[in-house]
């Protein structure tokens, strides 16, 4: 392996592909063009995924949302088409009923105007149980969010969305302790947090109060708008969800097949389907990724070969001069080696300078298309060097190629 | 230094075979500047071919150097090439990118010499061929005349016990041509055996032996009468 450090060898190397710009350009452009592809869909794959993780990231996976319709059946006496109201008692009958269950958060939900001094909004107004924050995890910029005072005293507090406070406060100004203002009665703000992706109840963002408060002051009794449920990791949530609504078909008088008495959605599922279309994305990635290497590898294979063609009577010389046959083929292997080392360096560098630019255009903010996009540096190197091995490969027919022409046949083409 | 004897080839062609050498005899001591005549199809290319082991024989006996030749495998043949040939073609064959230092030095590289010892050898020669002011000129700047002279240079280059030259004149002029054989003629008064193939009588005549082959069989082998050209 003493050529690989004698500077003739490279010598020899550089001088040939010098000297050979087309060539050497072509061969450069191909497998730069491989590892490229490779690079960016890898990088744009991760970054859709890393969407997906913001997306459901602050949810319970295994959380099935459940509220009340109406029924769609007649039943003991009653009509079909009866308004149907979740109750604040029905939570109990769910909590001692139903196994496998982490958490039973009750909700409420509506729609009012927020005044802070001169700038107002129209948001989503919910009435929020401390135990929100473990299922639906709010990422706290400044103070706290609800908690067991807040909802014993009934008070007037309230936990805005960072985007709220864009729309209500100046900017710079701590928000903690400042008063809103919704339906006519001042809350005093206690926390902030950054806004999540979904579970958006407003148009333009969410403010949380005490759900006794919001019970208080909405005067909705001993109702509730919705709820969460959330089940223990080991319990399946579809059956949960199956459970949940049977109970409370049974607790409220509905027909047992009537379906559409109880709305429900099931995130556990909708991650699921959508970990399964990540998946699916990973592998045609994958499958596509690995397509393009080997027509990379093929690419170089064939560029070699026609170099090599090109080639015949130098390599007829070179042997007459007294070229053994590994030295020929030494050569060419090298040569390719050395192209789609560079190539492959060139290709890397360019696809994180896309994925760069990706990143900084439509990378970031609350609408991106692709978070993050970024590729794993030992993913790369393999299948750089994948590559390069199978580029060598390739490039042993040709280099075989290139000495089984008898070097007489090779002088004589003209 | 060569010695040849009852030597046989055939090519084939299709299903048939063309029957180019047919049992060839042939000696040449270290020193002699020999001549091989002949016209096109008369086997004399091949004969060098052989010669310079560039191709095998299919009967008969080759002694290069007192080395008998057979069975060689690529790997051999190149060692010996290296060690005992030099040629010039008709076509010059310099390496089109290489400068000519860079193509005189290259059969030496290919010794496994080092790159100043090369250089340094290869700069002798192309000063012996009277090209050292043109060293760093690539073959496409040469003239056809200084392209040969770089190729003998290049031949010379490894000290080699043989000169095989195919048709060294065959592309230039008849000015061209006379210094080309002059530098034979002087290479071969220092004592290199030197073995031309042709097919112009004029240079035939220059070299002290010529060997007439027409068919695959030598017709003649005669010296030349040194008198004429003194």
């Amino acid at each position: 392996m003493n050529f690989l450090f004698d500077k003739d060898t490279w010598q020899e190397i550089y001088s040939s592909i010098r000297k050979n710009k087309m060539r050497t350009g072509i061969t450069i452009i191909g497998v730069m063009w491989g590892i490229f592809l490779l690079v960016v869909l890898l990088g744009a794959a991760k970054g859709v995924e890393n969407n997906f993780n913001k997306l459901f990231g602050n949810f319970a996976t295994n959380s099935v949302f459940v509220w009340a319709q109406q029924t769609s059946k007649p039943f003991k006496g009653f009509q079909e088409g009866k308004s149907l109201t979740l109750k604040v008692s029905d939570l109990e009958s769910i909590k001692s009923e139903i196994k496998g269950l982490e958490f039973v958060v009750p909700r409420h939900q509506t729609q009012a105007m927020a005044i802070n001094d001169f700038k107002s909004g129209t948001f989503g107004i919910f009435g929020d149980y401390p135990e929100l924050d473990k299922v639906q995890k709010k990422d706290m910029v400044y103070g706290r969010f609800i908690n067991d005072n807040d909802i014993n005293q009934k008070k007037k507090v309230c936990v805005i969305e960072e985007e709220i406070y864009k729309q209500l406060f100046d900017k710079d100004v701590y928000p903690i302790g400042a008063y809103i203002k919704i339906n006519d009665i001042n809350y005093k703000v206690v926390g902030m947090y950054k806004e999540g992706q979904i579970g958006s109840g407003g148009p333009q963002g969410n403010i949380h109060i005490p759900f006794t408060t919001f019970q208080q002051v909405y005067n909705r009794g001993d109702s509730v708008g919705w709820m969460m449920i959330t089940g223990k990791m080991e319990y399946d949530i579809s059956q949960i969800e199956a459970d949940v609504k049977l109970l409370l078909r049974n607790l409220h008088k509905v027909h047992p097949n009537d379906e559409r008495a109880f709305g429900s959605f099931n995130l556990g599922e909708r991650i699921a389907q959508v970990t399964g279309f990540l998946t699916g994305m990973q592998f045609l990635t994958w499958f596509v990724g690995i397509a393009t290497l080997i027509a990379g590898v093929f690419a170089i294979g064939n560029i070699l070969l026609i170099t090599v063609k090109e080639r015949t009577k130098e390599i007829g010389i070179r042997r007459a001069l007294g070229a053994k046959p590994w030295e020929i083929k030494r050569q060419i292997i090298l040569e390719s080696v050395f192209l789609t080392s560079i190539a492959g360096a060139l290709g890397i560098i360019f696809g994180g300078l896309v994925l760069m630019l990706i990143d900084a255009t439509i990378g970031s903010g609350p609408d991106a298309a692709l978070t993050n996009p970024t590729v794993d540096i030992p993913v790369v190197i393999i299948a750089a060097v994948t590559l390069v091995v199978l580029g060598t490969l390739i490039g042993l027919i040709p280099a075989h190629t290139a000495v089984s022409i008898r070097p007489i046949e090779a002088l004589r083409e003209e | 230094m060569i010695k040849i004897e009852k030597l046989h080839k055939s090519y084939p062609i299709g299903k048939d075979s063309l029957h180019v050498l047919k049992g060839l005899d042939l000696h040449i001591k270290e020193g002699e500047f020999v001549s091989i005549m002949g016209s096109s199809g008369s086997g004399k290319s091949t004969l060098l071919n052989i010669v310079g082991l560039l191709d095998g024989h299919d009967e008969g006996n080759y002694y290069l150097n007192g080395q008998k030749i057979e069975n060689l495998d690529e790997k051999k043949a190149a060692i010996l090439r290296n060690k005992f040939l030099g040629f010039v073609f008709q076509s010059f064959n310099l390496i089109t990118y290489k400068t000519a230092v860079e193509n005189i030095a290259l059969p030496l590289y290919y010794q496994g010499m080092g790159r100043k010892e090369r250089q340094k050898i290869a700069m002798q020669y192309l000063d012996k061929v009277g090209l050292k002011d043109r060293a760093n000129h690539l073959p496409s700047e040469l003239s056809g005349g200084e392209k040969q002279r770089v190729a003998v240079a290049r031949a010379l280059a490894t000290k080699p016990k043989v000169i095989l030259a195919d048709e060294p004149t065959g592309a230039l002029d008849s000015k061209t041509s006379h210094a080309v054989m002059e530098l034979l003629k002087e290479i071969n008064r220092e004592g290199m055996t030197v073995f031309v193939i042709t097919h112009e009588e004029d240079i035939a005549e220059q070299t002290d032996r010529i060997v007439r082959l027409k068919d695959g069989v030598i017709i003649s082998d005669e010296k030349v009468n040194k008198s004429v050209n003194v």
